[in-house]
């Protein structure tokens, strides 16, 4: 566990400073987690290391979001004058993102005729 | 025999109180989710943050209090999305295969989420600040919370937002892609994961496991791709 949480956060220290070094729009996380896809590539060991502390880390994932939502009601001051406003344009936008998004997946699959499994 | 009053000073000054009482609500609401048959509107996380916004409510707790305690596990957060190599490591080839209908799909959702989010807000009369922390909202949490702060919104709102998307849309999502036909698998977890984030990911993979690796697929390109468009789509705006 102590070698996969290392290898995970040194991913992450990399991706921060390179983000932070160069001023890029991308998260440090985000390249991290590129950085880590690349990583796993190159190399079967790194991947049987990291693997049950990421599954781990990912089984819990929505535990995580738990401490920023505590946050929207604490800064509630800030929401709650827009908030019909925003709660409607949150709404209609997921709806509408998920639609197209799927459905154009969908007609694309379909165009170049690949339904590989299910 | 301590006096209460200096015992309790001392549990409102260390973060173990609010750590432990994060992971006690948490468990509290993912046992509700199991005992209601896995409803999607018994959302653990829901159930979580209605118990400890009413716990602070009532011991009179600010939430920076409380964030001293919780920030070990918000911290998580970073490592997670990290860890999300793994699926998307796993699922390549499947990728590679279906790159064409990922890369259509993915601009598609993407623009449509930050564009029609922008625009409804706009015409709703939200001011400009409020608009910089609602054009990531598609964006994974610490995405979403990054990209924000560098378009000059308030760090903490966003991530809020992010998490009511989710939620939102762990609610709304199944009937809309029931009642538009859509079967594939790929199809459904790759665009709740454009258009909600990990809770929505999280979700995908409770549904169907395709579902869920497309789902964070769609969850890391976006988060990219949501990095470089926000502040032109913004600008639209402002």
């Amino acid at each position: 566990m102590i070698p996969a949480l290392s290898i995970i956060l040194l991913f992450q220290l990399a991706g921060e400073v390179i983000s932070r070094a160069l001023g890029l729009p991308l998260p440090g996380p985000v390249l991290g987690m590129v950085g880590l896809v690349l990583a796993l590539s190159l190399s079967p060991r790194i991947l049987e290391i990291v693997r049950p502390t990421a599954q781990g880390l990912l089984a819990h994932l929505s535990l995580l979001f738990v401490p920023a939502g505590v946050g929207v009601v604490a800064h509630f001051g800030v929401l709650s004058a827009q908030g019909p406003a925003i709660a409607v344009a949150l709404v209609v936008s997921t709806v509408l993102a998920i639609a197209v998004g799927a459905l154009s997946f969908a007609a694309v699959a379909r165009l170049v005729g690949g339904r590989e499994d299910d | 025999m301590t006096d209460p009053v200096l015992l309790w000073s001392y549990l409102t000054q260390a973060p173990l109180l609010w750590l432990c009482v994060t992971l006690l609500a948490y468990w509290a609401g993912d046992t509700a989710f199991r005992a209601s048959g896995r409803k999607p509107w018994v959302n653990p996380v829901l159930v979580a943050v209605i118990l400890l916004a009413c716990l602070l409510w009532v011991t009179g707790t600010d939430y920076s209090a409380y964030f001293e305690g919780a920030q070990f596990v918000h911290f998580m957060l970073g490592p997670a999305t990290v860890a999300l190599a793994l699926p998307l490591h796993a699922n390549l080839g499947r990728v590679r295969r279906a790159a064409l209908p990922i890369l259509v799909a993915l601009v598609a959702g993407s623009v449509t989420a930050i564009g029609s989010a922008l625009a409804i807000a706009w015409l709703l009369g939200v001011d400009p600040h409020t608009l910089a922390a609602l054009a990531p909202k598609s964006a994974t949490a610490p995405v979403a919370i990054g990209i924000s702060e560098s378009l000059g919104g308030a760090p903490t709102p966003p991530a809020g937002l992010g998490l009511l998307t989710g939620t939102i849309r762990a609610i709304v999502a199944p009937p809309p892609l029931h009642a538009l036909g859509v079967r594939d698998w790929r199809a459904r977890g790759f665009s709740v994961g454009v258009a909600a984030h990990g809770i929505g990911t999280a979700r995908a993979f409770q549904v169907h496991e395709t579902a869920g690796a497309f789902a964070s697929i769609g969850m890391g390109l976006n988060a990219v791709l949501t990095a470089l468009i926000a502040p032109w789509v913004l600008a639209l705006f402002q």
